[in-house]
């Protein structure tokens, strides 16, 4: 280790002893107040869009955007369109009616909707699949930014990204608590917008150098390579936009809404705030053509984010930029990896873990189900880490692009029929979410495990959501058509439920 | 069945594995029984019934009509309808021959029947008809048993309907509760601020009207904690309007939990409990904290008292559902909890004689069937 590497350590530590210094005063906060009206405060949609903001920016969006751009070009800028806009569908179609049917989590949507065990068991499946899709990732952008920041190996930032979260969610420090995840975002906003500023400015001072090699491929919004190109990027357009609605750790935070009112405007709320952070990373890559050749020939884009002040600015002002992208990128695995731990954990609890740990029959049910959240905890984050220090190179921000692919394949059809057509049979959501499943996931444990097709069968693999995603709903529609008389009883009553608006309560009893 | 039991061959001789057969075969029949004589819980539980007697044909009927129908000889529906009356007329076990079935059907087994009724409470509720080809004293006799055990379990149906009843009542005379020394003292203490501070007077007169007009709610079985909690808060200003420093409260909830539904007046109960408890001891200044956490899928609630504390084994028989015991609300709380979420969902109490008590409460975040508008489905 070398002087270089104090900067990165200091905010890594900071960042870290912040998240819990926040979650346990933040605990104090409240218990010291004896605010009389404290329960008539629900959480502000501001408040709670901070959060899913928070939750959500993940190692993909604070790193993986601006490496891809600098590679790729024009159309990698449809990652944080997409991610964005994905919020834009979900405001449409999903958010409120989501809200009132009560669900905590998808599984239990699907058992409000459907009555069904078994697609209840599907979907808990699914979560715990998507979860770990987009859990490895964020261990291997936390091995990349420790390399680069403190020049750790490659192994050590899983092993602490992984320990923090699995020690802050067992201790329930950091759980679901919104303020925390709502610093979160404001941290990570500051932590990439600040550097850009300064960077900005340098770049201005410099008399505003073009990049080196700015060629008009790279500027182009769609992919090369003909049609192949054209279908790759209408396929990540589908995944990313379809693929936010049956993300585990986001449908958990619409809970906190007290109606669908409230879920609509956290919603918008949160199109804002990705707005506003999404602006950044293309600034980076920007740079990057400028400044940062260098990491491009060495296959290092990832680091971009992290690696550009320190090539633009010199002495102790890069040091502390570096120190504060730094800090950026960690907050950005620590509450992406909580979120997500939680949400997986959450769903192992319920269906796994609290019926092995009941069956022993313990006397105390709150501690046998603690022990049963401590036990899913574990296995929510020792799995994706494993994977993690396994598999080879991933970029961060495809693999990210394939936990979407998945949930588009798989919750978007279950959510979108389930909400808006009373024929969805078990049989029909079942088959569907096999299909999807099956898929989507087939084609991204095969990308994990590093199949390297080329050609039109590369590009159906890599990108498999334009396919998988009208599989999932033509089977889901044919099944449930054939299987008509399975329709669950109540499905008039739930849809009116789920499409009336609270404040015309007394007419929906 | 027959198959795997023999192979495995420790399973004793062969009466014991008829004896075996039999109660596997009523306990399948069971859970259908226990919702009532409806045409649904005939359908489901008449296949295993066959079996149990291993006749060719059986029929279960009520008073009027026949609700479902087993085995060969469909055409003698109408007939069992008929000889059915009979066995209710008379209220005991009859038997029916070829002449009274006059089936013309060749090589149809039914040609002579039992039919034994189903009495619950003195009361008739309908018939079991065996039909075999001809009559022996066996089956009359199987079947009288049959009928026997099937009146057992509708007379079980009937005690859980009681007790759903029940419960209902008591949720209903819990809306009522608000006790009329309640009423009497805020309105004094209303009163007391009339002339010194008339601005005050006028918010706990509409806290008052608030808090009546939540409790006396009639419709929804469920609402939402933060409702809940702002009537416990209104409930609690009026307290303290009487009470004054006697009386501190401290309420801590994470906002998170607001939205959980919970069953209607399922806090409010144990809030009232513990402030009588804490303000019990004559001199002593009453701390009331009232705790909501976010536990991931649950909601943790925990009414928190310093009063004089009480008996576990009392808590316990209140829980059991004494009524002797001053604690009315606890036994039904925790048995409407129950109900609505499953058993492992009860109440939990931590007390001890002169060290308090402290009743947790653990609300799922989504349980099926249950939410703010009642519709159960």
């Amino acid at each position: 280790m070398n002087t270089e590497a104090v900067p990165g350590l200091v905010a890594v530590l900071a960042v870290t002893v912040a998240t819990v210094a926040i979650g346990t005063w933040g605990l104090r906060f409240s218990r010291t107040t004896s605010d009389f009206f404290v329960a008539s405060r629900t959480v502000r949609p501001g408040l709670n869009a901070s959060a899913i903001g928070g939750e959500y920016l993940s190692a993909a969006s604070f790193l993986g955007i601006a490496g891809l751009l600098l590679v790729g070009g024009a159309d990698m800028l449809w990652y944080p369109v997409g991610w964005t806009a994905g919020y834009l569908v979900l405001l449409v179609l999903v958010a409120a009616p989501l809200r009132r049917s009560g669900a905590y989590t998808l599984p239990d949507f699907a058992e409000a909707r459907l009555g069904s065990a078994w697609v209840r068991a599907a979907s808990s499946l699914l979560v715990v699949g998507v979860g770990w899709l987009y859990l490895v990732p964020q261990f291997k952008g936390a091995g990349i930014t420790l390399e680069s920041a403190i020049g750790a190996p490659e192994w050590v930032g899983p092993v602490i990204v992984g320990l923090v979260v699995l020690v802050n969610v067992m201790s329930g420090g950091m759980r679901s608590i919104t303020f925390v995840q709502a610093f979160q975002y404001w941290l990570k906003l500051t932590a990439i917008l600040v550097p850009a500023m300064v960077l900005l400015v340098v770049w201005w001072g410099d008399g505003r150098p073009a990049g080196s090699s700015a060629g008009d491929a790279w500027s182009v919004p769609v992919a090369g390579d003909g049609s192949i190109g054209l279908y790759s990027t209408y396929s990540l357009i589908i995944a990313l936009f379809l693929g936010t609605m049956g993300l585990p750790h986001v449908v958990v935070r619409f809970y906190t809404n007290p109606d669908g009112r409230g879920a609509r405007r956290t919603t918008l709320a949160v199109l804002a705030l990705l707005g506003l952070f999404y602006v950044w990373p293309p600034v980076y890559a920007a740079l990057g053509r400028v400044y940062g050749d260098d990491l491009v020939s060495d296959g290092h884009a990832d680091v971009l984010v992290l690696e550009l002040p320190r090539l633009m600015v010199e002495g102790i002002g890069g040091e502390l930029l570096t120190g504060l992208v730094t800090a950026g990128a960690f907050a950005a695995f620590l509450s992406t990896a909580s979120g997500l731990a939680i949400a997986v954990s959450g769903v192992l609890t319920q269906d796994v873990t609290s019926r092995l740990v009941g069956e022993r029959g313990t006397r105390d049910p709150g501690g046998s189900i603690a022990t049963a959240f401590r036990l899913a905890a574990a296995v929510a984050v020792v799995v994706p880490l494993l994977v993690a220090l396994v598999v080879g190179e991933v970029g961060v921000a495809e693999s990210v692009g394939l936990a979407f692919a998945v949930a588009a394949s798989t919750f978007c059809p279950l959510l979108v029929l389930g909400i808006w057509w009373r024929g969805l049979t078990d049989a029909g959501a079942l088959a569907g979410l096999a299909a999807g499943g099956l898929g989507a996931g087939g084609a991204a444990v095969l990308n994990l495990a590093g199949v390297n097709a080329s050609g039109w069968t590369g590009a159906l693999l890599a990108q498999p959501a334009a396919w998988s995603v009208p599989l999932a709903f033509a089977v889901m529609v044919l099944v449930s058509l054939a299987t008509a008389s399975r329709a669950p009883a109540h499905a008039q009553r739930f849809l009116v439920r789920l499409h009336t608006p609270e404040t015309l309560g007394a007419e929906r009893s | 069945m027959q198959g795997r039991l023999w192979r495995r061959g420790h399973l004793g001789s062969d009466a014991e594995r008829a004896t075996f057969r039999a109660l596997h075969q009523a306990s399948l029949a069971s859970p259908a029984l226990r919702e009532g004589l409806t045409t649904s819980s005939a359908e489901r539980a008449i296949r295993h019934l066959r079996s149990l007697l291993g006749t060719p044909a059986l029929a279960i009927t009520d008073t009027e009509a026949v609700l479902a129908w087993d085995g060969v000889g469909g055409h003698h529906l109408d007939q069992a309808a008929v000889v059915g009356l009979l066995a209710i007329e008379k209220g005991s076990t009859r038997t029916v021959d070829r002449g009274q079935l006059g089936c013309t059907e060749p090589g149809c087994p039914v040609r002579t029947g039992v039919v034994s009724p189903l009495i619950v409470d003195g009361r008739v509720l309908g018939t079991v008809q065996a039909f075999s080809p001809s009559p022996t004293a066996g089956l009359v006799r199987a079947t009288e048993e049959v009928a026997q055990w099937v009146s057992g379990q509708l007379e079980l149906a009937e005690l859980d309907a009681h007790r759903n009843r029940m419960i209902e009542a008591e949720v209903r005379a819990l809306r009522a509760q608000i006790s009329p020394h309640f009423v009497y003292n805020s309105l004094n203490a209303i009163a007391s601020f009339v002339r010194t501070d008339p601005d005050r007077a006028r918010d706990l007169l509409v806290e008052f009207a608030d808090f009546t007009r939540y409790s006396f709610r009639r419709h929804g079985e469920f609402t939402t904690l933060a409702e809940e909690l702002n009537s416990i808060e209104r409930y609690l200003l009026l307290e303290q309007a009487r009470f004054g420093d006697r009386l501190r409260v401290t309420l801590n909830v994470a906002p998170e939990v607001l939205p959980v539904v919970v069953p209607f007046l399922c806090i409010q109960p144990l809030v009232e409990n513990a402030v009588r408890h804490g303000l019990e001891g004559a001199d002593q200044i009453g701390l009331l904290t009232i705790n909501a956490h976010d536990r991931g899928h649950e909601a943790v609630i925990e009414v928190e008292d310093n009063g004089v504390g009480e008996d576990p084994e009392r808590v316990r028989r209140a829980l059991a559902g004494d009524s002797s015991l001053d604690s009315v609300g606890l036994g039904n709380v925790d048995a409407r909890l129950r109900t609505t979420f499953g058993d492992d969902y009860g109440l939990v109490v931590e007390t001890a004689p002169g060290a308090g008590t402290k009743v947790i409460v653990r609300v799922p975040k989504f349980a099926p069937g249950v939410a703010v508008d009642g519709v159960r489905g």
